[in-house]
């Protein structure tokens, strides 16, 4: 592993050179005529033929570095060339000074350029010396994740406010008014026996925990005036043992809309919404009638099979696993609200009518995204919530 | 409730050819749900058996199977080997000498599976042995099928090995099951369904012949007398309106009902008994009206119809004796002794049996909400108390009563009395005043006037087009007798569009005019729960059940009150009574479920509400449905309903950064959970203040943080939780936690944040080291230092901690960097140093530190 310990070794910068550029030399104050040979023009030739070729010779920047002080420095031959046009006459001045400025200017030249070509050739060496295995594990700390009940519910609560509505909440621990009588679930209700409640201790405290999201819609029509578009996602209990299809705490996800003229029209086209939102845009609907006694008429709704797009596999061995091959899946009840509700709210059912439905949160992960029972939903395996990120 | 095809094409025509199938698509069409389909997909030989001998044969798998050697008759090996059948059976729930049902190899069961002879632990097995639900009779699969405990012995005696079972159980022809919802009590009968499915196909004409309508004798005073003296009706209804009595004298007891009543009830899933008792079955299969028969020779005096006294029992049919509560109402012998739990179930002293020759015939109507309670109370769901629930049809009374007398006269060969008793006090319906286009306003399907009004004659209501009230879009409409649901227009609306087609109803989405999005809690609370899970934490969901002794556990203070817990008085678990006070005391189980589970670094958070009754649970009234409580009553009911706040929690074991080429992890500490209250705090940008807190269960108590507001509110605790409460909860040592009250936070998000101006000047950076007692919190320090420095101090970091030998015992030393900038210049040298001077000072007088 040490070898990836790169990653501390940062990648070094081209060092600049130009400090180490040999200073212009000063005027000629010793002339010395016998020195004068420099300006021969065929030692100058000479002397440019060598640095190119020191230039040209050298292996690396180090190398390079080396040689230049021979060829540019203060005591090369061209520098001392150069110091030499002081001590020329006037009239000579100008052919020797083109000629050394020439020379010079070459060497210098070719210095750069073979300077640019080591850097280059440096920093290529330096990119792949320095490269790491990047496929070994960089997340030094598991990242954290949502659930994904709480994700599907804030899907369909996003796409719902989208369209204008807004979301509603309530207790969980609810009065058994609000979650039984105001819905029209009195004492003697054959629907109420089907609800498994959990009672409270005193049993006759008039207090359960809610077996349903409805408690939520019946305070925001005894609080609020229509016209009422509200969502209402949260947590339910029944006394249901765990298994594959069953847990005592579940969430539910209900819709209220009450307002002036809505008919069951308006109901198929919200439920509509509600199932393309979940199954996607090619989601179709049929509905047939059904008995809830906060709803009346009162429907259910069946969709077409996402997965199988309605093929009737029934029987057959590719029966569809999703809808058990009758090519259509069940939503979940709903429908206008009963007036008897309404009154109890204290909202006029001759001026404003109504409708809910609403659905297992639980039942809709399972669906759309293939989880094969209630147990990883509720016993908190990271491995479960973990599949599913910040958003499902 | 089931219904086989064939009695469905006595009441009502059926399409040529039709299949079970498609009557229960018919039905579903109307708004019954199919439950399930019965018997047709299946061809034999199918026979009954009798089971000659068997021997035991344990086998590898620790199963022992039966080998069985099982007469067939003229079937089978007999026909090809000379043998009698040879089988292998699983179960062991019959004897050698019992009848059984046999498939033989060639046959088909339900769910196209089919029989051939195959070799099977060592052995080749001739068929099988069938169990209830192999055939499609019925659900049951603990063992397979005696047929004398499925027909009853006199029955069973009468039959052959060899016999056809397939034409025996009635399974050549389809039986279709529909799930009845409670509005739809009539549906409890062959006569309702046939009705609706008879809607299904479009109400044809002279298409259903109601069961019901038979002729009946007028009622006359020779009958036996009966007495409807109810002194306590419930809610102003009585107990029993209406009562049939007919007696049918002189029926041979030996008789059995007839062989294709039996097959019916076995089709409809119940058991044959005896004449009476099958005959008051059939009737009331077959127009929903429950009967009972009596034994006349067991009853001494007239029928009173009561309720019962405090104190009195009887013993039901079920053997079972019953205390009886004065709610109950009940049938009686002259007042006294009480016969039957009405609408119920009888009684065991007056059950007819293999003597009675004098049967009496109650056919009655009792109170759907005196029943729902008597069968609630007792927990005897029977099918009379079914059917009483939800709604007989008053009327079918004296029919029923009629069809069960000519039935015990034909195969009894009894004869009727003459003396029939009715005591009526039954009322009819009152007529609605129905406004015609309130269904097309209801559902969003423009119905004719004309189209709506032949929807509700079909449906059996009297519709009057002339009398007081009615005019272009009135009528009245009075319903038929077996529909009681049928009050007001909504209802009327929901028959005539599930008559209509319910798929006719158009898709429109809803406009709301004015949606104001999330509310700021329902914003804040998606943030913490984002940078809780962005800060590492995996978000679970825990049921909020814990055990009394978690408390304890805890080590919460006698008198912390968190003690205080709601109790579910019918918990799953009674080991779980209690609801949740603190989120963390369901999220330790979570924990260790995963440490159960192999994973040794956990990080979980979850956000829920607790349940805080801060002491007895308060009475929640109940007041009317009729109108709107009043808004007195209103906050009762909110008041008494618990405070419940949402709490955030979260708890780490493990490594909370993991060990790698990098180098080793790093254990989850009690910085971890003060940094995640802080993460989650700078998420809603609310300022929070950390201080020691040494006295707060379940934490440890030199590593347990308070976190709270600016203004000193309490947002929660983090930190360490206590060494006792980790041996006691079983979970590894240094395993860290927080929990935090999310409403606060959420509260404190709720106004905008206001901006402060920042410099773009150059910053000045000075360093400096106090030292201070080991016991002064560096909090306060800092909170000192801050205060002193003055308005130009734009940060403060802690960089260094250090306590040891270059400083004195007792002491350590804190290392700040303080970063100043002024809005408005470049901060001087001196300026910046008196500054720091200051800052010094105000640390040195609130904590006494020295500067180094």
């Amino acid at each position: 592993m040490s070898r990836n310990a790169g990653a501390s070794e940062a990648p070094q910068p081209p060092t600049d050179e130009s400090s180490e550029r040999t200073p212009m030399s000063g005027p000629n104050t010793n002339y010395d005529p016998v020195e004068v040979a420099a300006l021969d023009p065929a030692q100058i030739d000479a002397a440019v033929e060598q640095a190119l070729a020191a230039a040209a010779a050298a292996g690396s920047l180090e190398e390079l570095k080396a040689v230049r002080t021979a060829h540019q420095g203060e005591k090369s031959a061209l520098a001392l060339a150069n110091r030499e046009i002081a001590a020329l006459p006037p009239s000579a001045k100008a052919e020797a000074g083109k000629r050394v400025g020439q020379a010079r200017g070459r060497v210098a030249q070719a210095f750069a350029a073979r300077q640019g070509e080591l850097e280059v050739e440096r920093d290529e060496r330096i990119l792949v010396e320095e490269r790491v295995d990047v496929t070994v594990p960089a997340l030094r700390r598991r990242p954290g994740a949502r659930h994904p009940i709480e994700l599907t519910a804030q899907r369909l609560v996003d796409a719902f406010v989208g369209m204008g509505w807004e979301v509603a909440e309530g207790p969980e621990l609810e009065s058994e008014w609000l979650n039984f009588d105001a819905l029209n679930l009195g004492p003697d209700h054959p629907a109420r026996q089907m609800q498994d409640t959990f009672f409270l201790d005193p049993v006759d405290s008039g207090l359960v925990l809610r077996t349903q999201t409805s408690p939520v819609q019946i305070r925001t029509m005894l609080d609020q005036e229509p016209p009422i578009y509200v969502v209402a996602p949260g947590k339910v209990f029944r006394t249901d043992d765990l298994d594959a299809t069953h847990t005592p705490v579940f969430h539910q996800i209900e819709c209220l809309a009450i307002d002036k003229g809505l008919t069951m029209a308006h109901l198929r086209g919200a439920l509509d919404a509600f199932v393309r939102i979940m199954f996607g845009e090619e989601t179709r609907t049929r509905v047939r009638a059904n008995y809830f006694p906060f709803t009346e008429p009162s429907m259910e709704t069946d969709f077409l099979c996402f997965a199988c797009h309605g093929a009737e596999t029934w029987g057959t061995a590719e029966q569809c696993r999703t809808c058990g091959g009758s090519g259509w899946i069940e939503l979940g009840g709903s429908g206008m609200v009963n007036r008897k509700v309404l009154r109890t709210c204290g909202i006029d059912p001759d001026i404003y009518s109504g409708f809910a439905f609403g659905l297992g949160i639980e039942r809709a992960l399972m669906l759309r995204h293939g989880v094969q029972g209630m147990h990883d939903m509720v016993e908190g395996d990271l491995r479960f919530s973990q599949q599913f990120g910040m958003g499902a | 409730m089931r219904m086989p095809l064939s009695w469905l094409a006595e009441v009502t025509d059926l399409p040529p050819g039709a299949r079970g199938a498609d009557v229960a698509a018919g039905l579903v069409s109307v708004g019954l749900e199919e439950e399930d389909l019965h018997g047709g997909d299946l061809t034999g030989p199918l026979v009954v058996g009798r089971v000659l001998d068997f021997t035991l044969e344990p086998q590898k798998n620790g199963k022992t199977i039966r080998w069985c050697t099982v007469d067939v008759g003229q079937n089978g090996q007999m026909l090809t080997e000379g043998k009698h059948q040879e089988i292998v059976c699983g179960a062991h729930n019959f004897e050698v000498g019992d009848l059984v049902v046999v498939v033989l190899p060639g046959a088909v069961l339900p769910g196209n599976f089919a029989i051939a002879a195959r070799k099977t632990y060592g052995h080749v097995s001739n068929g099988m042995i069938c169990a209830e639900d192999e055939i499609g009779l019925g659900h049951d699969h603990e063992g397979i099928i005696v047929l004398e405990r499925l027909l009853g012995a006199e029955k069973a005696a009468m039959l052959q090995a060899g016999d056809d079972a397939i034409a025996l159980l009635g399974l050549a022809e389809e039986t279709v099951e529909t799930n009845v919802t409670p509005d739809r009590g009539y549906c409890f009968s062959v006569r309702g369904l046939a009705r609706e499915y008879w809607h299904s196909q479009g109400s044809p004409a002279g298409g259903y012949r109601d069961p019901a309508d038979v002729a009946t004798p007028q009622a006359n005073d020779s009958g036996h007398p009966i007495r409807l003296d109810d002194d306590a009706p419930l809610d102003g209804n009585v107990g029993c309106d209406r009562f049939v009595a007919r007696v049918v004298r002189g029926i041979d007891p030996t008789r059995p009902s007839p062989s294709w009543m039996q097959k019916r009830l076995t089709q409809m899933g119940m058991r044959p008994i005896s004449l009476a008792v099958d005959v008051t079955n059939y009737v009331m299969l077959a127009v929903g009206q429950p009967l009972h028969a009596y034994d006349l020779a067991k009853l001494d005096g007239p029928i009173v119809v009561r309720r019962a006294r405090s104190g009195e029992a009887l013993t039901t049919l079920d053997d079972v004796e019953r205390t009886l509560s004065p709610e109950d109402l009940l049938i009686t012998d002259s007042g006294e002794r009480p016969l039957a739990i009405a609408g119920v179930m009888g009684g065991a002293s007056s059950e007819v049996d293999d003597s009675t020759t004098d049967v009496l015939v109650e056919a009655a109507h009792f109170d759907p909400t005196t029943v729902a309670r008597s069968s609630r109370r007792h927990r005897l769901v029977t099918e009379a108390s079914k059917r009483f629930e939800r709604g007989v049809d008053p009327r079918v009374t004296a029919a029923a009563a009629q069809l069960a007398v000519d039935l015990l006269v034909e195969h009894g060969g009894g004869t009727a009395d003459p003396g029939v008793t009715d005591v009526d006090h039954t009322t009819e319906r009152t007529a609605y005043l129905l406004d015609v286009t309130e269904p097309s306003r209801i559902v969003g399907v423009d119905y004719p006037r004309e189209r709506v009004l032949a929807i509700l004659r079909d449906l059996g209501c009297t519709v009057d087009e002339a009398g007081e009230g009615t005019d272009d879009t009135h009528v009245l409409v009075t319903p038929p007798s077996w529909r009681p649901d049928l009050v007001d227009a909504p209802d009327y609306a929901e028959e005539v569009a599930r008559i209509d087609g319910y798929n006719n109803i158009p898709s429109i989405t809803p406009t709301p005019s004015e949606g104001r999005g999330l509310t700021h809690g329902q914003k804040a609370r998606r943030i913490v729960a984002d940078a809780l899970a962005g800060a590492g934490y995996t978000e679970v969901l825990s049921y909020p059940f814990v055990a009394a002794e978690l408390a304890d556990q805890l080590g919460l203070a006698p008198d912390d009150d968190r003690r205080e817990a709601v109790r579910v008085a019918n918990p799953l678990s009674e080991e779980r009574p209690l609801l949740r006070t603190m989120v963390l005391s369901s999220l330790v189980d979570v924990l260790r479920r995963n440490l159960a589970r192999g994973h040794k670094d956990v990080a979980i958070s979850e956000i829920g509400l607790v349940f805080r009754p801060g002491g007895p649970l308060a009475k929640a009234p109940i007041p009317s449905v009729d109108s709107r409580p009043d808004d007195a009553t209103l906050e009762q009911l909110y008041a008494a309903v618990p405070d419940q706040p949402r709490r955030a929690a979260a708890i780490a074991s493990g490594q909370i950064e993991q060990a790698g080429w990098w180098g080793p992890g790093r254990a989850a500490d009690w910085s971890d959970m003060v940094a995640a209250v802080q993460s989650v705090a700078g998420a809603l940008a609310v300022p929070v203040v950390v201080t020691n807190d040494p006295g707060h269960a379940p934490w440890h108590p030199g590593r347990c943080a308070r976190i709270s507001l600016a203004d000193g509110t309490l947002v929660g605790h983090a930190g360490e939780l206590h060494p006792k409460v980790l041996a006691a909860l079983d979970l590894p040592p240094r395993t860290v936690a927080t929990e935090f009250d999310v409403d606060v936070l959420t509260a404190a998000s709720e106004e905008p944040v206001q901006a402060s101006e920042f410099s773009s000047f150059p910053p000045a950076l000075t360093d400096v080291a106090l030292l201070v007692r080991s016991e002064v919190a560096a909090g306060d320090v800092e909170t000192a230092l801050r205060r002193g420095a003055g308005e130009s101090l734009e940060s403060i970091a802690l960089f260094d901690v250090y306590e040891g030998e270059r400083v004195e015992a007792g002491h350590r030393s804190l290392a700040y960097r303080l970063t100043f900038r002024a809005l408005d210049r470049t901060l001087t040298t001196d300026e910046v140093n008196a500054f720091r001077d200051a800052a010094v000072a105000a640390a040195a007088e609130a904590t006494g530190a020295v500067q180094r």
